[in-house]
């Protein structure tokens, strides 16, 4: 019974182990083969130049309107989301701050809204395109994406702010600020790292997601001049070009894959970093 | 203030209600059953019947739960059980890079790895001739999307467990194995189901990588080696066509409105359980 006993326990713990260590493989694995397959066809001109005649044959050129277009659209829409998504987690902590319930079930349909694929955000950007007459545009994309990461902006950026110490918000009412001095001039100080985080981490989903933006920004070689005009975005300058049956092309999705996955681990990073940074200035 | 968050809140009601509207046109000439029954499915003579999509995403999905659900559990309870400080340091950005990759890329991968490896080790195994791109590829794919996410919310539920329970089952003579199956996860059942149950909704409306690697053919089969139709999938690879075919555009808001209304509701229960058991 005993030795049973043992067996079992030095089985299960084996196994978890062996999960979690698979799980860092994976990582390095897909990193590895995307490194490996994207950097023989990835050069200076795939990365600054605009696809020229024939780029979807084989020509020359190379995917300048796509990063360009995804950096407007992330850029764009975290603009949009800070201004939404700001107050409104400032609102969740400091005004309804004695309101328990309220709080909670806010979170709650927040956290539900974090969970709605981007497919139906871009079907829904899609029909509020079609109410305006609207053309697929950089605009649209916009305001899509934007609707996309605001949900996740408020719930990074409120985690943290929920961890402020009680204390700070009743002393600076005592000092005869107003809840909204409060908010804006503590709060947000308090939660910067978490705001760091938020806008961070909303602008990496920004720039990688492409089921929202396939309606409602459209595809084009050319780096928009305007908000009306359609716009190219890296992942979907991916998805098109590996479906292409020539190779050289399918070589330059790869390469294009490769340039969103370093872009996307450099802001992981970079929240990682900053966030330390900014912690160490915060009252406890 | 109010404003923002108000507008924020109310965006599932309003993204429920215009593709509502958008789909009305198509459900008030078949009716929902018929449309959710019906596996005719030829848009330019106005049969539209999504079992084979309803069909392909449930089956996509639990293939992908299939794989993804004990390695979650087991790795969520060996890095809040049993592994060292420097494991957990070092494992916390692994798992966030992983929920950061974009869904494109994991489709890039997909092909890479898993649509070969299926296609060319696994499927002779079982005697059959396939190109890859199945089901079973779609299932593996989405099983690493999800791993991640369920994996952060597994660790939150197992590090609420209260440390004194686990103690009193040491000091009872358990090991501590058998603490971790009679008392960590007995005392965390609510939360494992809910985080299981959110991954079922996220896999479920997964769009570009499953769409790359499931092969995208209309047909309801039970064998993983051929290929499927997911919902979303539907809605993204058919949108150049739908205005010019009359009604497609309204099935393909029905679609995503049906996608809309199952993951809201997977995700409001879910997130109700979770909370009832963070307040206890």
């Amino acid at each position: 019974m005993k030795r049973k006993k043992r067996i079992e326990e030095k089985f299960f713990i084996f196994l978890a182990g062996f999960a979690t260590y698979s799980l860092m493989a994976l990582l390095g694995l897909i990193i590895i083969i995307i490194f490996v397959k994207g950097v023989g066809s990835l050069s200076f001109s795939m990365l600054f130049t605009l696809p020229k005649g024939g780029y979807y044959y084989g020509g020359e050129g190379g995917v300048l309107n796509a990063i360009a277009g995804s950096a407007y659209i992330a850029f764009g829409a975290t603009l949009i989301a800070i201004i939404l998504g700001l107050p409104a987690a400032l609102y969740i902590n400091v005004h309804l701050y004695r309101y328990r319930r309220t709080q909670n079930t806010i979170r709650y349909l927040l956290d539900a809204l974090w969970g709605i694929p981007s497919i139906v955000y871009g079907a829904f950007g899609f029909a509020l395109m079609l109410f305006f007459g609207m053309q697929a545009s950089l605009l649209a994309g916009t305001i899509t994406v934007a609707l996309l990461i605001t949900p996740i902006m408020i719930r990074t950026f409120d985690e943290v702010l929920a961890a402020t110490p009680a204390g700070l918000l009743e002393a600076s009412l005592a000092m005869g600020s107003t809840r909204s001095e409060t908010a804006f001039r503590i709060f947000f100080r308090q939660g910067m790292s978490g705001f760091v985080t938020a806008v961070l981490l909303s602008f990496g989903r920004g720039i990688g997601d492409a089921a929202s933006v396939l309606f409602t920004a459209g595809y084009t070689d050319l780096i928009p001049r305007h908000l009306d005009e359609p716009a190219a975005t890296l992942p979907l300058a991916i998805f098109f070009q590996l479906g292409s049956p020539i190779p050289e092309v399918r070589e330059r999705a790869f390469a294009a894959a490769l340039i969103l996955t370093v872009i996307i681990l450099v802001i992981s990073l970079t929240a990682r970093h900053l966030s330390g940074k900014y912690s160490k200035t915060i009252i406890k | 203030m109010i404003l923002s968050l108000c507008l924020i809140l109310l965006l599932p009601l309003v993204i429920g209600i215009a593709l509502y509207m958008k789909s009305a046109p198509l459900l008030e000439r078949e009716g929902f059953t018929s449309l959710v029954t019906s596996s005719a499915w030829s848009p330019e003579e106005g049969h539209f019947g999504f079992r084979p999509f309803i069909f392909g995403s449930v089956y996509v999905t639990a293939l992908s739960f299939v794989f993804a659900a004990p390695v979650c559990l087991l790795s969520g309870i060996y890095l809040t059980q049993f592994a060292s400080r420097k494991l957990v340091r070092i494992m916390h950005p692994v798992i966030d890079i992983l929920a950061g990759i974009p869904s494109v890329v994991y489709g890039v991968w997909g092909i890479l790895v898993i649509v070969p490896l299926v296609g060319e080790y696994l499927a002779p195994v079982f005697n059959v001739h396939a190109s890859g791109y199945s089901i079973l590829a779609g299932g593996i794919v989405l099983a690493v999307m999800c791993i991640p996410y369920m994996l952060n919310m597994l660790i939150e539920v197992f590090n609420t467990v209260p440390e004194g329970l686990k103690e009193a089952s040491l000091a009872l003579g358990a090991t501590r194995w058998e603490s971790v199956k009679h008392v960590v996860i007995r005392k965390s059942y609510p939360g494992i189901i809910s985080s299981y149950g959110l991954g079922l909704a996220k896999a479920f409306g997964e769009t570009l990588a499953v769409m790359m690697v499931v092969g995208n053919r209309v047909q309801i089969s039970l064998d993983p080696f051929e290929a499927g139709y997911p919902l979303p999938a539907l809605i993204a690879n058919n949108y150049g066509e739908m205005l010019s075919i009359p009604l497609y555009d309204s099935a393909l808001m029905f679609a995503a409105f049906l996608l809309l209304v199952i993951i809201l509701l997977i995700n409001l229960f879910f997130r109700y359980l979770i909370h009832k058991t963070k307040k206890r």
